[in-house]
């Protein structure tokens, strides 16, 4: 997946102690849900700084699929 | 449609089952349910099963006629009902609607799970798959991520508070520590909830039900037949099944569940009753924020008011409106597909006046909410006691 993903807003989030099996060695990480700019939400991992409902967030990767988002330095 | 009424029940004790495996289980429960409602296996037309991963959690598939034929009804239509958390409250559904249409006279409806063989992970990523693998799942969500990501929206536009959240877990183990069948039969403090080892921000251990083995069993019958067997039989006044978008971030909001509301309203209209008409009630309180939104949606209490209405004590034994007198999923245990049975099995308890320490006094009219994954199933059940 090489799509660039819209900014967005979060809309909630949760930082996770104990991850699924295939997970377990990256706990404690962030997941978010993110109102996307332009509209849609979507289910994201955030890099580096932790966010709060109402940050803005701007989309950093891909990993193996699944988008990484990490806070607007705005 | 004929009126139907529940003539026996039966469970096996929640937790740590070490000696029983899923056909055990699933059996104990049946065949205690049918001694209950003093019906031989002959008797019984067909066999609706609940159970929402024995193909993961220990292999088995073709759950139904393995567990049926174990109790003597081989021969008999046998079903497995998969709804994630909802699957015996879907398998009570579609049973409760064939007796009602008289399609059966005698039918046996019973949840299982055996979790316990798997180890934490192993049992988290299971689990999991009750929400959307392309999307959440895939971001590295957990169930208990899902419903802190609703507690800390919830926290956020109503002001719910960690204490709000910390006083149903509270509450639901000071219940459990009453039930003999109960999986964690020990009472906690605020603080000792508040203080919880940290599972997914803002839930500790303590906001989380547990994982455990267990099975619970219902008969049904048309209410005029079911008085031939027992004195205590009890009205299925309403029940109503709905469904909803599986992932969270395509519902619009979620800080309420469209599920439980419209589940709600269409067993309250078909019982001819209002919200305020129950006296009790047992809801799905998979975790401690999943208690507080249900009471809202079900309208117990004004949208956001749950978790001020929780922290008053007003949903404790005593209280106005007692929930999960039972202990709940919180200390009861929540063996997944055994849970929506299990629900009505302590409602019953309740009317029949066998609740023992947990006796409430206004017992006659009760409700179960039995819900799926984060609300993409919800199964709402009112009973009377006749």
């Amino acid at each position: 997946m090489s799509e660039i993903l819209p900014g967005g807003v979060v809309y909630t989030e949760t930082v996770i102690h104990s991850a699924p099996e295939s997970l377990a060695g990256q706990a404690p990480y962030q997941i978010a849900i993110i109102d996307l700019d332009g509209g849609g939400r979507l289910t994201a991992r955030l890099a580096g700084e932790a966010v709060r409902i109402g940050d803005s967030v701007a989309f950093f990767e891909y990993q193996d699929g699944v988008p990484f988002f990490n806070k607007s330095s705005l | 449609m004929r009126q139907v009424a529940i003539a026996g029940i039966g469970k096996t004790p929640f937790g740590v089952l070490a000696g029983q495996d899923i056909r055990d289980l699933a059996a104990d429960a049946s065949r205690k349910c049918m001694r209950n409602a003093q019906v031989t296996a002959g008797q019984v037309e067909a066999f609706y099963l609940g159970n929402f991963a024995g193909p993961s959690f220990v292999g088995q598939n073709h759950l139904a006629p393995y567990i049926a034929a174990e109790i003597g009804l081989a021969g008999v239509p046998a079903t497995r009902f998969e709804a994630a958390c909802a699957s015996s409250g879907a398998a009570f559904f579609h049973a409760y609607s064939a007796v009602a249409a008289g399609i059966y006279d005698t039918v046996l409806v019973t949840g299982v799970e055996k979790m316990t063989s798997q180890s934490t992970p192993k049992v988290t990523e299971i689990l999991a798959s009750a929400g959307d693998l392309n999307g959440e799942i895939k971001a590295g969500a957990t169930f208990p991520a899902l419903f802190a990501m609703i507690a800390r929206r919830h926290m956020h536009e109503y002001g719910t508070t960690r204490e709000h959240l910390a006083s149903v877990a509270v509450k639901n183990h000071a219940n459990g520590a009453l039930n003999p069948d109960a999986h964690l039969r020990k009472t906690i403090t605020l603080e000792q909830a508040l203080a919880g080892k940290p599972v997914a921000d803002p839930l500790t251990l303590y906001d989380c039900s547990l994982v455990s083995d267990g099975a619970a069993s219902v008969l049904l019958m048309p209410l005029d037949r079911a008085r031939d067997f027992t004195a205590k039989p009890v009205l299925v006044r309403g029940v109503a099944q709905t469904s909803d978008f599986v992932a969270l971030d395509q519902k619009k909001t979620i800080t309420a569940f469209p599920a439980v509301q419209a589940a709600g309203q269409k067993a309250y209209k078909m019982a001819g009753l209002a919200p305020r008409d129950i006296e009790f009630a047992e809801i799905h309180d998979c975790f401690t924020i999943a208690e507080i939104i249900a009471i809202e949606d079900l309208g117990f209490v004004e949208k956001g008011g749950g978790g001020p209405y929780s922290a008053a004590g007003h949903t404790a034994r005593g209280g106005e409106m007692p929930i999960n007198s039972s202990g709940g999923l919180k200390s009861k245990g929540h063996p997944v597909g055994a849970t929506g049975v299990a629900q009505l099995c302590d409602l019953v308890l309740q009317m029949r006046d066998e609740a023992g320490d947990r006796q409430l006094r206004r017992n006659h009219l009760g409700l179960a909410q039995n819900l799926g994954g984060s609300g993409a199933t919800c199964v709402v059940t009112i009973l009377e006691k006749v």
